[in-house]
């Protein structure tokens, strides 16, 4: 297998992941801290490598998450394919941040995809929304610098670059 | 210095901003045509059949942990339920019994009546696999799908009351909107007087809402709302919620009638889908689809 077949595998075996972590059945009062988990790794790759992760990869992500959520299709798609387009302009930038900054723009990058999701779902005439919507960003702030760190680690043992 | 420029820049994206335009609009379309009429049915189906794994291995910690617990359950609390599921039989033998007496009496009655008799039922096991896995919307996922005649608009209940619809059908996988979804809304009458009414989701995971009764209603506190079989969906007589709460607000134009849901939607690890020998719900809605102009 040529290096690059095989950093692609390692990627989406991560991005499997994510998908699983998404849809594991947890209690109801806990559903609302799940973190973006497709998100962070999205980003993560994003800014890792940007040759291998981008608008494409994120816009096909957020397809599948749509139908893992059975959600109007296109909506992730759509918020994805931004959030990955601003995390690969800025990738050389935030690469170099220290890691609590980095988790600030991650912050950032997720409430912009929940607010776009929102807005769709405002249009289409669904989701009462809550205060409690943003949390589950939050949480993905707080988790960033030990994905950042985890998926460092896979991308160095793996020799994706 | 100037030579190995070219090689010391690091990677960008050609034409990364093109690309975001043509997807952006891709998934424009996508909306537009998913929302305006379901015309991505195949596509979807087809998509969730990639997902299909994911969910599978999703469900697997929850029935691991279940087999777990059924392997080390002790001899005595096995017994136990054994006694306890005996009772239960003896006492629902019983309760059959007068079942059939009563059933035949009911068809005499209707057949004096010339009003047509209940359709008969057919209902099978389905597994969940996923509860809800978008926040705010209140929809579980089923391994049942087209291959198993699953249709939309399909009735889902539980042993103890109605639990939903099925409102996408995969080719493995179906998913259902719970009767907690807030766009869900059940035809129901209360068990006792008939009396008509709309329930509501409410986006709590145990309670609805009838919000069209107004002050002069018959309505009290531990009425039992059962469906009434109104718009066809779901066959009449099943139980779905308890009222629990109501509220008159001389300033308000409706009474606030708060239910309790029967169905234990938290709780099931398994759900039964009907189908009714004729059942109304497809066969329209496939007839409407097969007059659309193409």
């Amino acid at each position: 297998m040529s290096p690059n077949n095989r950093s692609r595998l390692i990627i989406a075996a991560t991005f499997l992941v994510a998908y699983i972590l998404t849809s594991l059945p947890g209690p109801q009062w806990a559903e609302q801290f799940r973190p973006d988990w497709v998100g962070l790794v999205l980003i993560y790759w994003c800014m890792a490598t940007p040759q291998y992760v981008g608008v494409t990869s994120g816009w096909f992500a957020g397809l599948l998450l749509d139908v893992l959520y059975g959600s109007l299709l296109g909506q992730q798609a759509l918020a994805k394919a931004l959030v990955a387009f601003v995390a690969g302009k800025l990738h050389l930038r935030v690469r170099v941040f220290p890691r609590w900054q980095q988790a600030a723009f991650v912050l950032l990058l997720l409430l912009l995809n929940q607010l776009l999701v929102l807005w769709i779902k405002g249009i289409t005439g669904e989701s009462p929304a809550r205060l409690t919507y943003w949390t589950s960003s939050v949480v993905a702030m707080v988790i960033w610098p030990w994905i950042f760190i985890i998926l460092r680690d896979i991308r160095r043992r793996g020799h994706v670059n | 210095m100037a030579l190995s420029l070219g090689k010391s820049v690091p990677y960008r994206h050609p034409s990364s901003v093109t690309r975001l335009i043509l997807l952006l609009s891709l998934s424009v379309v996508l909306m537009v045509l998913d929302h305006r009429g379901n015309h991505l049915e195949t596509i979807r189906a087809t998509l969730s059949l990639v997902v299909y794994p994911v969910q599978i291995v999703a469900a697997l910690p929850g029935k691991a942990i279940g087999w777990a617990a059924e392997a080390f359950r002790s001899g005595e609390s096995i017994e136990a339920e054994n006694r306890k599921l005996k009772q239960e039989r003896r006492q629902l033998l019983a309760r059959t019994q007068r079942m059939e007496a009563l059933e035949a009496e009911n068809r005499r009655l209707r057949e004096l009546l010339h009003s047509a008799s209940r359709a008969a039922e057919r209902a099978v096991v389905a597994d969940l696999l996923e509860v809800h896995p978008e926040p705010f919307s209140r929809t579980i996922v089923i391994n049942k799908g087209k291959k198993d005649d699953v249709y939309v608009g399909q009735p889902i209940i539980d042993t103890r009351g109605v639990v939903g619809q099925i409102t996408a059908v995969g080719a493995l996988t179906s998913r259902g909107t719970l009767i907690t979804d807030p766009s869900h809304a059940t035809p129901v009458q209360v068990n006792r007087n008939g009396l008509r009414t709309i329930l509501i989701g409410t986006g709590d995971q145990y309670f609805v809402d009838a919000p069209y009764l107004t002050a002069s209603a018959d309505i009290r506190e531990g009425d039992l709302l059962v469906t009434s079989g109104m718009a066809g969906t779901f066959p009449a007589g099943y139980p779905v919620a308890v009222v629990t709460k109501i509220v008159n607000d001389p300033n308000e134009a409706f009474l606030q009638v708060r239910a309790r849901v029967k169905a234990q939607l938290n709780h099931n690890k398994e759900v039964l889908l009907i189908w009714r020998d004729n059942a109304p719900a497809a066969s329209s809605f496939d007839a409407e689809k097969r007059h659309e102009p193409q």
